[in-house]
């Protein structure tokens, strides 16, 4: 008889995707109606599916630990006679298995959160007949079925032309119509997991070791990349709280303790020697923003070491200023304003290479959208400051105060991110020297701050100790040529080794 | 209820004269302090002189049939639960835990009765006579609603919070006025009360004050039954009160019993003595049914994340259906046999739900053409026309594939 798949249903309201965390079930297991197919994690909580159909297992269609859209085809179950002899194992020993977690979750209707009792009778089912005309809800939230188009009927008079690309082929349920290859996909082979699961009650497992913590409370944690579990919880539920994150992240900032236990993995199993860490979000973004960087535009670094003690010494002057009062300073600021300056003074590296249909064009920006690159929990972020050019140095401290918190507390919005023209990264503040930075897409330019340290510098045929630092900077060549990037980079030297021509 | 009896600006006169400052009394408060159990986490039967005399009137058959309610309507939850999960519903709303609130409300009213649902009563839809199946269709999104209310006088689910409290006095004063009408036309009124029921969480809202303030004001025939089960989503009962809920209703001046939700017995009793009571005239009772949502708030809520398991544990041990099925096997009211029978009606039930929603269709936009208005309207009419022939106007699937 027939093969049905089972697609990953929206099991939260308006949830997109989920992740398969195990599965419960292999191929050519028999299973029954409600029998737990696997269990999966979305954003809302962790939950098991339970089978709508009965039959053989024929094909787990998405691997363990992969993150599926709400529509995916997760797993095909064959039903009848036909499909019994498609399945590998001997069916007699399936049956068992599959009546251990039954059993379990049957206890006189005492469900456990989430599980659901399986059929008593297995197989029973009028279903099977009823499914065509229901296929499963997918995307009752906001992502919708696509917009399908109806070609209107030609006007009375014309020509009965019907046009040929009328309804789009049901393209997506011929996809998942299962094909076996997918079945080698996966096969949950890790015996000694999958016991480990069953031991643990199936049901109860990820339950049991589940963090308590309010929705305000996981947001925070999401923003700065905290995993609830490592906080110590003091809330009277036991639950983790506000407070409790705030001094585990200051504690977290302090020490960067858990390197004692990262080698400690190695005498874990082979499975855990590898830590695999799905790409998306920040990360993914960053990736793709370098490679086309890297790959689009040529990049030429200079570098400059420059003697930044005046720098220092003004710095210590705003900080004892009046005027300054309650506004952080540091030579970033300095930076920021020579490179603004130096900018001015050679536009071309405040602008853009665009590709349009008609040729290549440089697009030069008469104002300055100036990115800070900014480490942040949620991964490398660059906000930029909107016309910096027009902010005195007190307004330009703080609109880089306000960026810094904002970064910090992951509450960096899109917008802030858009329409950078040049891009400043304080390397120093790791304690660098200097480095090879790769421009950030849309830009030309990219300026490198190192570190600033005392070190043997030779003033007038003497070698007196000064405050050192190294500039690095890169630029796209189709746009800024050597000549014109030195300049610039020696106009922002200029101005870091004698603050005072900023008054120029 | 005709134009002539709608709410004027009411109280006449001597009604008014009837009630001096002098009548602000004490409230009648039969369940004391405490709160009423007449059937422990045991099983052992307990008496009360008040309610105890409710719980001696029922015989064999009725505590079979309440057993027999709860351990289905839990099945039910079940099998919507694993519908959800399935990707067939868009949304489930479990009980499992409140089974003895609902199925011991539920039975205590009478057919002409009119209930006022949230969206978790599926205990009481059943105690109704409704097909559960029905239920379903709103939770698929292929219904507004799902049923008409006036077949077994039980609304529609109201997703509202508090909503239905309001509506549930209004309509309680409705009867009120219908009574009156039949009286003046020389009729025999019918004797009727309403059930508004609510949560712990709802109680919070102001629909909920200003119904009770109203209902005490007409002494209007509702019993506000509120199922206290401890969290409102992610919001335990603590904060939201900080007295028993019952004892609110002193405030308003009517009666208010907290009751073990989790005893059948005793909610169908306080349930039973307060319709009684407002059937009579003598106005509204508010019962607070002490209970627990064992499970998730909605299919799409994980309460393990917000409450400890251990909590859970604690009110496992009082589940409802235990205590009754000790009970029964104590006193030799049911055998093996029964218990059996029950768990087969239970798979009956879950087949017959997942079979009926499995079948239900979308509706087609033209039905919403049809609730409108009552009766026909000729805008509404001509505004369908405009449609049957703007969807005449594409090209059938048969047509393309010709073409």
């Amino acid at each position: 008889m027939s093969t049905q798949t089972f697609t990953l249903p929206d099991v939260g309201e308006g949830l997109t995707e989920a992740e398969i965390v195990s599965w419960k079930v292999k191929v050519g297991d028999t299973v029954a109606i409600n029998d737990v197919l696997c269990e999966i994690e979305t954003a809302k909580s962790l939950v098991e599916l339970p089978s709508p159909y009965a039959g053989t297992v024929t094909a787990l269609l998405v691997p363990e630990g992969q993150t599926v859209e709400v529509g995916t085809p997760i797993i095909s179950v064959g039903s009848g006679a036909d499909d019994a002899a498609l399945a590998p194992a001997a069916p007699a020993a399936a049956p068992q298995e599959a009546a251990q977690p039954a059993a379990a979750a049957q206890d006189d209707f005492k469900p456990v959160h989430g599980t659901l009792v399986a059929d008593t009778e297995q197989g029973a089912g009028p279903l099977a007949d009823t499914e065509q005309g229901a296929g499963p809800l997918v995307g009752s939230g906001p992502k919708a079925d696509a917009v399908k188009r109806r070609a209107r009927k030609a006007p009375a008079g014309v020509a009965p032309a019907v046009p040929a690309a009328s309804t789009p082929a049901p393209a997506a349920r011929s996809q998942a119509a299962p094909s076996q290859a997918p079945a080698a996909v996966v096969v949950p082979s890790a015996a000694s997991s999958d016991d480990e699961r069953h031991g643990l009650g199936g049901a109860l497992s990820g339950l049991v070791n589940r963090v308590l913590a309010k929705p305000p409370v996981r947001k925070i944690a999401r923003d700065l990349g905290i995993d609830l579990a490592l906080v110590t919880p003091t809330g009277a539920r036991g639950e983790v709280t506000r407070e409790d994150l705030v001094s585990y992240q200051a504690q977290r900032e302090a020490e960067v303790a858990q390197s004692g236990s990262f080698w400690g993995a190695s005498a874990k199993s082979q499975e855990r020697r590898i830590e695999r860490i799905p790409v998306k979000g920040v990360r993914k973004a960053t990736a793709k923003a370098m490679v086309d960087s890297a790959f689009q535009a040529p990049h030429v670094s200079i570098f400059v070491d420059i003697d930044a003690s005046r720098t220092m010494e003004f710095v210590q002057r705003l900080k004892k200023s009046r005027d300054f009062e309650g506004i952080k300073v540091s030579p970033l600021l300095i930076l920021a304003k020579a490179v603004i300056w130096a900018a001015a003074r050679n536009p071309s590296v405040n602008s853009e290479w665009v590709s349009t249909p008609e040729g290549d064009e440089i697009h030069v920006k008469h104002y300055m959208n100036l990115g800070i690159a900014a480490a942040t929990p949620r991964g490398l972020l660059v906000p930029n400051i909107k016309d910096a050019q027009d902010l005195s140095l007190k307004e330009l401290a703080i609109a880089l105060n306000e960026l810094a918190t904002t970064a910090r507390s992951g509450k960096t919005k899109p917008a802030d991110m858009q329409g950078g023209t040049l891009t400043v990264t304080n390397v120093g503040a790791l304690g660098i020297d200097t480095g090879t930075p790769i421009i950030n897409p849309g830009e030309v330019a990219i300026v490198a701050f190192g570190t600033i340290k005392q070190k043997p510098w030779v003033v007038s045929g003497e070698v007196i100790p000064r405050w050192i630092t190294t500039l690095g900077g890169s630029f796209d060549h189709r746009v800024v040529d050597g000549d014109l990037s030195a300049r610039f980079m020696a106009d922002v030297a200029a101005i870091m080794e004698e603050p005072a021509l900023l008054l120029d | 209820m005709g134009v002539g009896q709608l709410p004027t600006t009411e109280f006449n006169d001597e009604e008014l004269d009837e009630y001096p400052e002098s009548h602000l009394g004490p409230v009648p408060r039969p369940g004391g302090e405490d709160m009423i159990q007449l059937l422990d986490a045991e099983g052992r039967r307990h008496d009360h002189p008040v309610f105890g005399a409710y719980a001696e009137a029922l015989d064999a058959e009725k505590l079979r049939g309440f057993y027999r309610d709860m351990a289905v309507v839990r099945r039910f939850d079940q099998e919507a639960t694993a519908l959800q999960r399935q990707g067939q519903l868009a949304l489930w709303v479990p009980l499992t835990g409140q089974e003895a609130a609902q199925i011991g409300s539920g039975h205590a009213t009478l057919p002409e009765d009119f209930i006022f649902p949230t969206y978790r009563e599926h205990g009481v839809a059943l105690t109704r006579g409704m097909d559960l199946a029905q239920l379903l269709s709103l939770f698929r999104g292929v219904s507004h609603g799902g049923w008409d209310p006036r077949e077994k006088n039980f609304n529609v689910y109201t997703l509202v919070l508090a909503a239905q409290v309001l509506h549930a006095v209004g309509y309680a004063m409705g009867i009120q006025r219908d009574r009156k009408a039949a009286l003046a036309r020389g009729e025999q009124p019918e004797d009727a009360a309403v059930v508004a029921y609510y949560g712990d969480g709802a109680s919070s809202e102001g629909d909920v004050h200003e119904s009770m303030v109203f209902a005490a004001s007409y002494q209007a025939p509702v019993v506000f039954f509120c199922q206290n089960n401890h969290w409102a989503i992610s919001v335990p009962t603590v904060t939201q009160t900080k007295v028993p809920l019952a004892h609110r209703a002193q405030g308003y001046g009517f009666p208010g019993i907290r009751v073990d939700g989790n005893d059948v017995l005793a909610v169908h009793a306080v349930t039973q003595w307060a319709l009684d009571r407002a059937r009579r005239g003598e106005g509204p009772v508010l019962i607070e049914a002490f209970t627990y949502r064992l499970g998730a708030h909605t299919t799409a809520d994980d309460p393990t994340k917000y409450r400890p398991g251990s909590e859970e544990e604690q009110w496992r041990a009082k589940d409802p259906l235990t205590r009754l099925e000790a009970y029964l096997k104590a006193e030799g009211l049911a055998d093996e046999a029964f218990f059996d029978d029950v768990a087969r009606q239970g798979q009956e039930l879950a087949d017959h739900v997942r079979e009926t929603v499995l079948a239900l269709q979308a509706p087609t936009l033209e039905e919403a053409f049809q609730h409108v208005y009552a009766q026909a309207h000729p805008l509404v009419q001509e505004e369908l026309r405009w449609y049957q022939e703007y969807e005449a106007g594409f090209v059938t699937e048969q047509q393309s594939a010709e073409g």
